[in-house]
C-alpha cells in the first residue's frame, strides 16, 4: 500500500515534469538534418533569420539521413525533433511506413506554386539539386560533354565512382543504351528494361568504386582514386569554391531531385513547424539557400529573388537544362525501390 | 557453469569413494545434491541482479525484434473481411467476386482510418508494383460516386492479375516463414513447395558464405602473426615484455572507426603502402588495396590481433620454460618437444583467442562498408541496410536471426570438440 502511494507521488512528479518540460519547447524547435555544408548553408539562409523575426529559437540536430533512427523515435512514442530533412524517396517511404506526418498545406502555402513533385503529402521541397558528373581536368585530357560519358571506356579509361544505389545509375544505363529520357521509367517499370539496364552496367562494372555518402566523390576525385565521378552537384561545387580544386562538373544528362523537409509523427511542437515551413516556403525566402550552397529554389516564382552571382551554378539554372536532364521519378521509387534495391545488392555481389 | 564444474570433477573421486568405504551410492549422491542446491540458489540470487538486467536490457529486446521475423501481422490486421473470403477460396485462378468486394470494403476502411500507406507497403514487400496500386485504387473507391465497388476493383487490371491473389493470401497469415525463407533464398512456389529464387535474385547465402570466409581468413592471419609474437612477449625480459604488450594494445585504445580510416589513408591508391611497394620495386604499378577483399582483410587483421593474441599469451605466460628444456634433456628434438609438451598446454588458449576473433569479425560492420568492396559487404551490413534504409525490419530479424543460429551451430560444434571447460580466456 505504501509503496503504491510512493509510486504514485512519483508518477504524478514526473507528469508535472514533462509538462513542465512541454510549456518550455514552446518557442523552441528542434530540427534534424544532414549536417555538412548543406546544413550549414541552411542555418545562414534560414535557420538565424527565422530565429531573428519570431524569437523562436531553433535546436539542431545531425543524422545520416537513415529514416531508422526516426521510425525508432516514432515507435517509441519518443519523439525530441520536430522537423527533419529527408530525401524525396524517403519521404514516400515515411509516408507509407506512418513514420511522417500528412501535411496540411493551408498552413504552408499554395501547393501549385511548387515545381511539380517537389510538393508531396508528407514532406515539402527545400532545394533542388542535380545528380552530376564531376572530372579533374588536370587528370583527364579530354572533357566528357554527358554524364552518360560514364559508360565509354574506350574514350575515357580509368576507374569511375557511382552511388551505391539503383536509383540514377539505372536511368543513366538505360539513357546509354538509347532509351529517351521520356521513356525511362516506362522502360524501367518492365522486367526486360531492368535486365536492359543491369545488361549495361554490366559493361564497366569492373571500372566502378561506389561511394555512400556524399562527401565521397570530391575525396575520391582529389586522391585520384578515380577519373571521374557522379556525385550532387553542391558538393562539387563546395570543393571548387572553398577547397579551391580545379574540377568541373557536367550537366548534360543530369537528374534532377529535391531534398525535403517532414514532421514526424508524435511532433511535439507541430504549430511552430508549420510557422518555419510556411517562413521558408515564401518565395523571397526559399531562393535565399542559393547564396549559401549551389542548390536551387523549389517554389515556381521563386527565381526572380535568386542572388545574380548565385543563379549560373545552380541545377535548375537555364543554361544547365539546355541540355538533356530528366526530373526523378518518386512514385517509381516508391513503388519499385525495395524491388530493385534487392536486385541491386545481388548483381553488386556477383 | 561455474556452480556446476566443481561436482564434476568431483565425481570420479565420489565414484572410487563409494567403492572403497561401501557407503549406499544414492543417499550420497542425494544428499550432495540437496548441498550443492542449496550452494546453487545463493550464488543464483546473488546474480540475480545482473540476470535481471540482462534479460531486461538484452535477452526481451533481442527476443521482441526477432520475432519480427516471423510475425507480421500488417495485412492480416488490415484486410479481415477479405481473409475471411478467402478462406474458402482453393488458390486456382481468381477467388469469388465476393472477395473481390470484401477487398474493396477493407480497402475503404484502411483509408477512413489512415492505414492505407501501410498496408500498401506492406503488400508491395510481397508483391513489387503493388505500392501505387493499393493508392491508385484507394483513391478510385473514394471517388467512385455510387459506382459500385465490385466494377471499381474489376477494372483495375491488377487486381485480377496472377499472382495477385496468391500473395494476398499469404499475407493474411499473421506468423509467416517469407522473411526466414528469403533470407536463406528460398521462397514458395504457386505449387506450394519451397524452391530456391532465381539466380540474378539470390543473394544472402552467398553473402553469408562470404562472412565465414572472411572471418575465417582474418582469424588464421591474426593467429599466423598473433602466435610468435606472443611466444616473443612471454619469453623475454618483464621489462620488454610490458613494452611490447603495452605496442600491442596502444592501437586497442583507438576507435575502431579512427583505425579503420586509417587505414583507408594508407592503403588507397596513391597512398603509403603502395608509394612504398613502388619504391621498393616489388610493384610496378599502383594496386588497387582499397575497395578489395585484400584490403579489408588486411584492416580487419590489424583490428582483431589483440583479441587473438592476449589470450594466447596469457596461457603462454604460465608455461615454465624448464618444461622444455626438461623435454630435450629427455632426448626430444625441438619441433617434438614444441609439439608434444608445448602445443597441448597452449592450444586451449589458441582455440579461445581465435574463438574470440572469429565471432567478432562475423558482426563486423564499418571496415567492410569504408574499405571493403560493393563484393565485400558482409552480413551486418545487409542488416543495418534494411534498418537503418528500407525500414524492412523484418527482413533485417530474419537475417539476424539465421546469423546466430548458425553462429550458435559453430559456437556448439567447437564447444563439443574440445569441451567448453578447456577453453582459458584472458
Amino acid at each position: 500500500m505504501k509503496l503504491a502511494r510512493t509510486s504514485l507521488i512519483a508518477l504524478a512528479a514526473a507528469t508535472a515534469c514533462i509538462a513542465m518540460g512541454r510549456a518550455a519547447l514552446a518557442d523552441e524547435l528542434s530540427i534534424m538534418a544532414s549536417g555538412g555544408a548543406w546544413q550549414d548553408a541552411q542555418r545562414k539562409a534560414w535557420f538565424e533569420p527565422f530565429t531573428k523575426e519570431t524569437g523562436t529559437k531553433i535546436l539542431e540536430q545531425e543524422y545520416l539521413g537513415d529514416l531508422g533512427k526516426v521510425k525508432a523515435m516514432v515507435d517509441t512514442g519518443n519523439v525530441p525533433i520536430d522537423l527533419v530533412t529527408v530525401e524525396t524517396a524517403t519521404v514516400l517511404q515515411g509516408c507509407d511506413a506512418g513514420i511522417l506526418e500528412r501535411l496540411d498545406y493551408s498552413k504552408i502555402g499554395p501547393r501549385d506554386k511548387f515545381i511539380e513533385g517537389s510538393a508531396l503529402d508528407c514532406g515539402v521541397g527545400l532545394d533542388a539539386y542535380g545528380d552530376i558528373l564531376a572530372y579533374d581536368p588536370t587528370v583527364l585530357k579530354e572533357a566528357p560533354t554527358s554524364v552518360l560519358d560514364l559508360f565509354d571506356t574506350k574514350k575515357f579509361p580509368g576507374k569511375r565512382a557511382m552511388r551505391k544505389f539503383p536509383a540514377q545509375n539505372l536511368e543513366w544505363a538505360l539513357m546509354a543504351d538509347g532509351v529517351a529520357p521520356a521513356d525511362v521509367y516506362k522502360v524501367l517499370a518492365t522486367p526486360e528494361g531492368v535486365d536492359r539496364a543491369f545488361k549495361k552496367l554490366d559493361t564497366i562494372k569492373k571500372d566502378i568504386v561506389w561511394w555512400d555518402a556524399g562527401a565521397q566523390p570530391a575525396q575520391l576525385l582529389a586522391s585520384q582514386e578515380v577519373v571521374m565521378t557522379t556525385a550532387w552537384n553542391g558538393r562539387i561545387q563546395n570543393a571548387i569554391d572553398t577547397d579551391k580544386k580545379p574540377f568541373k562538373i557536367v550537366w548534360n544528362n543530369q537528374i534532377l531531385e529535391y531534398d525535403m523537409i517532414a514532421i514526424p509523427k508524435g511532433a511535439k511542437n507541430p504549430d511552430a513547424a508549420y510557422k518555419y515551413l510556411a517562413y521558408i516556403s515564401k518565395p523571397e525566402n526559399n531562393a535565399k539557400l542559393a547564396s549559401y550552397i549551389t542548390y536551387g529554389p523549389v517554389r515556381t516564382d521563386a527565381a526572380s529573388f535568386v542572388a545574380p552571382d548565385a543563379l549560373p551554378k545552380l541545377p535548375n539554372a537555364p543554361d544547365h537544362l539546355a541540355g538533356a536532364y530528366l526530373v526523378a521519378d518518386t512514385e517509381f521509387w516508391g513503388d519499385y525501390g525495395e524491388d530493385l534495391v534487392k536486385r541491386f545488392n545481388a548483381w553488386l555481389a556477383q | 557453469m561455474s556452480a556446476s564444474l566443481p561436482s564434476e570433477l568431483d565425481r570420479p573421486a565420489l565414484a572410487r569413494g563409494r567403492s572403497a568405504a561401501g557407503t549406499d551410492p544414492k543417499s550420497v549422491s542425494a544428499a550432495l545434491r540437496r548441498a550443492e542446491f542449496g550452494d546453487r540458489l545463493r550464488s543464483l540470487a546473488l546474480a540475480a541482479p545482473l540476470l535481471l538486467l540482462l534479460a531486461l536490457s538484452f535477452g526481451i529486446p533481442i527476443v521482441l525484434l526477432l520475432s519480427r521475423a516471423v510475425y507480421d501481422p500488417t495485412i492480416a490486421d488490415a484486410l479481415p473481411r477479405t481473409s475471411q473470403a478467402l478462406g474458402d477460396w482453393n488458390g486456382q485462378g481468381l477467388p469469388a467476386d465476393a472477395a473481390f468486394t470484401a477487398l474493396a470494403a477493407d480497402l475503404s476502411e484502411n483509408q477512413a482510418r489512415g492505414s492505407a500507406y501501410e498496408l500498401a507497403k506492406a503488400l508491395n514487400a510481397r508483391l513489387p508494383g503493388a505500392r501505387s496500386q493499393v493508392l491508385k485504387t484507394v483513391r478510385q473507391l473514394e471517388g467512385a460516386g455510387g459506382k459500385p465497388p465490385l466494377e471499381v476493383m474489376k477494372s483495375v487490371p491488377f487486381w485480377s492479375a496472377p499472382g495477385t491473389w496468391p500473395a494476398i493470401r499469404t499475407g493474411t497469415h499473421s506468423l509467416t516463414s517469407f522473411y526466414l525463407l528469403s533470407a536463406l533464398d528460398l521462397r514458395w512456389n504457386a505449387d506450394g513447395g519451397i524452391e530456391r529464387v532465381p539466380p540474378e535474385q539470390a543473394i544472402f547465402l552467398q553473402v553469408f558464405l562470404r562472412t565465414f570466409f572472411v572471418a575465417g581468413a582474418v582469424t588464421l592471419a591474426t593467429l599466423l602473426l598473433g602466435f610468435p609474437l606472443a611466444y616473443l612477449i612471454s619469453s623475454v625480459p618483464k621489462g620488454l615484455a610490458a613494452i611490447l604488450i603495452v605496442a600491442v594494445l596502444l592501437p586497442f585504445w583507438t576507435s575502431i572507426l579512427v583505425r579503420t580510416a586509417a587505414w583507408t589513408v594508407l592503403l588507397q591508391k596513391f597512398g603509403l603502402v603502395n608509394d612504398l611497394l613502388l619504391w621498393l620495386g616489388i610493384a610496378s604499378e599502383r594496386l588497387d588495396l582499397m575497395y578489395s577483399r585484400i584490403g579489408l582483410i588486411i584492416a580487419m587483421t590489424h583490428i582483431q590481433l589483440p583479441f587473438t593474441l592476449l589470450p594466447i599469451y596469457s596461457v603462454m605466460r604460465t608455461i615454465a620454460p624448464s618444461q622444455m628444456k626438461a623435454a630435450y634433456s629427455l632426448g626430444a628434438k625441438p619441433f617434438t618437444a614444441f609439439r608434444r609438451v608445448y602445443l597441448p598446454q597452449v592450444f586451449p588458449g589458441v582455440m579461445a583467442g581465435c574463438l574470440l576473433t572469429f565471432i567478432l569479425c562475423l558482426g563486423y560492420y564499418i571496415t567492410p562498408a569504408l574499405i571493403g568492396g560493393a563484393s565485400d559487404q558482409l552480413i551486418s551490413n545487409f542488416i543495418a541496410n534494411y534498418v537503418n534504409v528500407e525500414l524492412n525490419w523484418e527482413m533485417a530479424a530474419a537475417l539476424s536471426f539465421i546469423l546466430l543460429v548458425f553462429t550458435l551451430a559453430l559456437f556448439g560444434i567447437f564447444a563439443r570438440i574440445l569441451g567448453l571447460d578447456r577453453l582459458k580466456m584472458v
